[in-house]
């Protein structure tokens, strides 16, 4: 176990040097200088321009610039934002939490309602509940989340005054649990969306291709009641490809996380990504960029873990 | 340059049948129908905008603005006075245009990386499957917005950055496709007859796997589209006054437009997801039509 974990990790390490390589010269060599955006801001002369760019490291060459941003990345320092000069890590640590209980909520709330649904949907296949679960995934995939939140605001919030409106809680309160979840449900749920639509899909397909195997039907064939069979013999090994599916969340997770941040004013990863675009923050956008490729491979990791433990045929120490 | 479409490689019988068949399948799949309809008539408005829009989509006129539905503006006018409806339709445009190039890119990359990959084995699988990985494991989004975000928003911009980000899922489809085929008897008695490695991909193997990129493109389209919309709605898309489906929602940010002007971001947000939900249906009628392994 502990070998195939440090595998993977070797393995995964490429794929970042690659991911941050990439993201590093595209930010460096696009148009559009943050000096540029300093001096609008500030009416600097020439000289003065000339300073910040050594003081902020920026009259080097790029390769130079990237290793040593390497090197510090290394130890532990992602550098300092150009806005307000805190170390990017700080940043970045601040909005992880908000980000993290958004997507948990989410993959918590989605894989408890998608796979009750979606295993219905398979064993009673072509019933009308079959039918009405297929319709609702087939809206879910195709809401576009933006428009889902606005919808979500516009009833919960504006019309019903049942929920707020945005932020992580009440202005002027001191945080307490409860207030955080009425302010994470609205997000949450509109998020959560999409991914049970997926996720129903994905169950039913894998269900219905478990229940046509010789062990269900030698299952049925004993005697057994039908949900017996289902609950005992089947639903563990359609429930295993869902677990590889948990991989393939985060990055699509983060796509929306991106958008309803936004919408709902939730302070996290999405919300610092769009404001470091605007501002031209480029080692808060590199820390990001760091940040969401370690999740993604991360969670890669987690599923692959999970599978091996759920599924005792496959061997982790063993070739892949 | 031989015709590589599949109707010129299947004049044997069995691949007639097969396409019969496969296209009464499709017509009995009720909501691939609808969807079909619908996609049908968007593209026919797309076409007519010129002709069929009331008013000028990008003409201001401050004296109407955000006024409600009337005579005039069967749907309003958005903040600074321009026709709804307009904007709507001449957004079609750029949703359709956005989904067709985007794929169509994509799916060239993918197919040929997929299929090279599957064909030659050995060190070109692994580089290409190295990739693959890399790509598909990291948030897309986050990248489309860095790019996008320095190298300015734009219709072009977009359609290429999902293009070339999107072939992942492709190639690995055409990889595992090529990979089945490629010991069939057709194969290797090409091979046998001393057909290049091109001919052989391009002659026999592609033609016999579209069914599954078909199918892969159709629900891309519907993605892409989610996606120019998301970026769009963000201000990091299609950039005012071109009127694109996701721009047209971006004023609802503010509270007092969502909630007194609803005509403003309700129909964008509708057409959407009527053109998505659209297209998704085609792929899944395809799938059942072009698969009929999968229940």
């Amino acid at each position: 176990m502990r070998t195939f974990i440090l595998k993977r990790i070797i393995i995964a390490l490429p794929v970042i040097l690659l991911v941050t390589m990439i993201m590093y010269l595209i930010i460096n060599l696009a148009p559009g200088d943050p000096i540029d955006m300093l001096v609008g801001l500030e009416g600097l002369s020439p000289d003065e321009v000339e300073q910040t760019k050594i003081s902020l490291g920026l009259h080097q060459p790029i390769y130079v610039r990237y290793v040593k941003w390497l090197g510090q990345m290394v130890q532990g320092n992602l550098g300092y934002s150009f806005l307000d000069q805190q170390p990017v890590i700080d940043r970045l640590v601040e909005r992880l939490v908000p980000t993290f209980s958004l997507m948990i909520f989410v993959i918590v709330v989605s894989f408890l309602v998608a796979v009750p649904i979606g295993v219905i949907s398979a064993v009673r296949q072509y019933s009308w509940v079959d039918y009405l679960a297929t319709a609702l995934a087939f809206i879910g995939i195709s809401f576009p989340n933006f428009f889902s939140g606005l919808v979500g605001i516009y009833i919960f919030s504006l019309t019903l005054h049942w929920l707020p409106t945005g932020g992580l809680q009440t202005v002027g309160q001191t945080f307490s649990l409860g207030d955080g979840l009425t302010h994470l449900l609205l997000p949450g749920l509109v998020l959560a969306l999409r991914e049970v639509g997926v996720l129903v899909r994905y169950t039913r397909s894998s269900m219905l291709d478990v229940i046509r195997q010789d062990y269900v039907r030698t299952a049925r064939a004993s005697g057994l009641s039908e949900w017996s069979v289902v609950l005992g013999h089947a639903l563990r090994n359609a429930l295993l490809p869902l677990i590889s599916m948990l991989g393939l969340t985060i990055p699509r997770l983060f796509a929306g996380v991106v958008i309803i941040e936004q919408i709902f004013q939730w302070p996290g990863m999405g919300r610092l990504a769009i404001e470091a675009i605007l501002s031209r923050d480029y080692p808060v956008l590199m820390g990001l960029t760091l940040c969401t490729a370690v999740m993604v491979l991360l969670g890669n990791l987690l599923a692959d873990i999970l599978y091996g433990v759920a599924d005792p045929r496959i061997r982790l120490t063993g070739k892949r | 340059m031989p015709d590589p479409t599949p109707a010129a490689v299947s004049s044997l019988p069995e691949r007639r049948s097969f396409g019969s068949l496969a296209w009464r399948r499709f017509l009995r799949h009720k909501l691939a129908l609808i969807g079909t309809g619908t996609m049908v008539l968007i593209i026919i408005v797309a076409l007519l905008a010129p002709l069929i829009s009331p008013h000028d989509p990008n003409h201001v006129d401050l004296m109407e603005a955000r006024e409600g539905p009337s005579k005039a503006h069967p749907l309003g006018s958005d903040v600074v006075g321009r026709d709804v409806l307009s904007r709507l339709i001449y957004g079609s445009r750029v949703s359709l245009s956005v989904g067709l190039v985007a794929v169509s890119i994509y799916v060239v990359i993918g197919t040929i990386l997929g299929a090279l990959a599957g064909y030659f084995g050995g060190w070109v699988d692994m580089v290409i499957s190295r990739l693959i990985d890399a790509v598909l494991s990291f948030p897309v989004l986050m990248l489309i917005l860095v790019i996008v975000g320095t190298l300015g928003p734009s219709i072009f911009n977009i359609m290429i950055v999902l293009g070339l980000l999107g072939w992942p899922e492709v190639a690995r489809i055409v990889r595992g496709q090529t990979l089945s085929v490629r010991e069939e008897l057709y194969v290797l008695s090409s091979e046998a007859a001393g057909a290049g490695s091109r001919r052989i991909i391009v002659k026999d193997i592609i033609p016999n796997i579209l069914s599954p990129i078909i199918v892969n493109a159709t629900f891309g389209v519907a993605r892409a589209i989610l996606i120019e919309a998301g970026l769009s709605f963000l201000g990091m898309g299609v950039q005012p006054p071109t009127a694109s489906w996701g721009n047209m929602l971006n004023d609802a940010q503010s509270l007092s437009i969502l909630e007194n002007m609803p005509w403003m971001w309700v129909p964008p947000g509708m057409i959407i997801f009527i053109a998505t939900i659209s297209i998704n249906f085609m792929g899944d009628g395809l799938r059942d039509a072009l698969d009929p392994k999968l229940n």
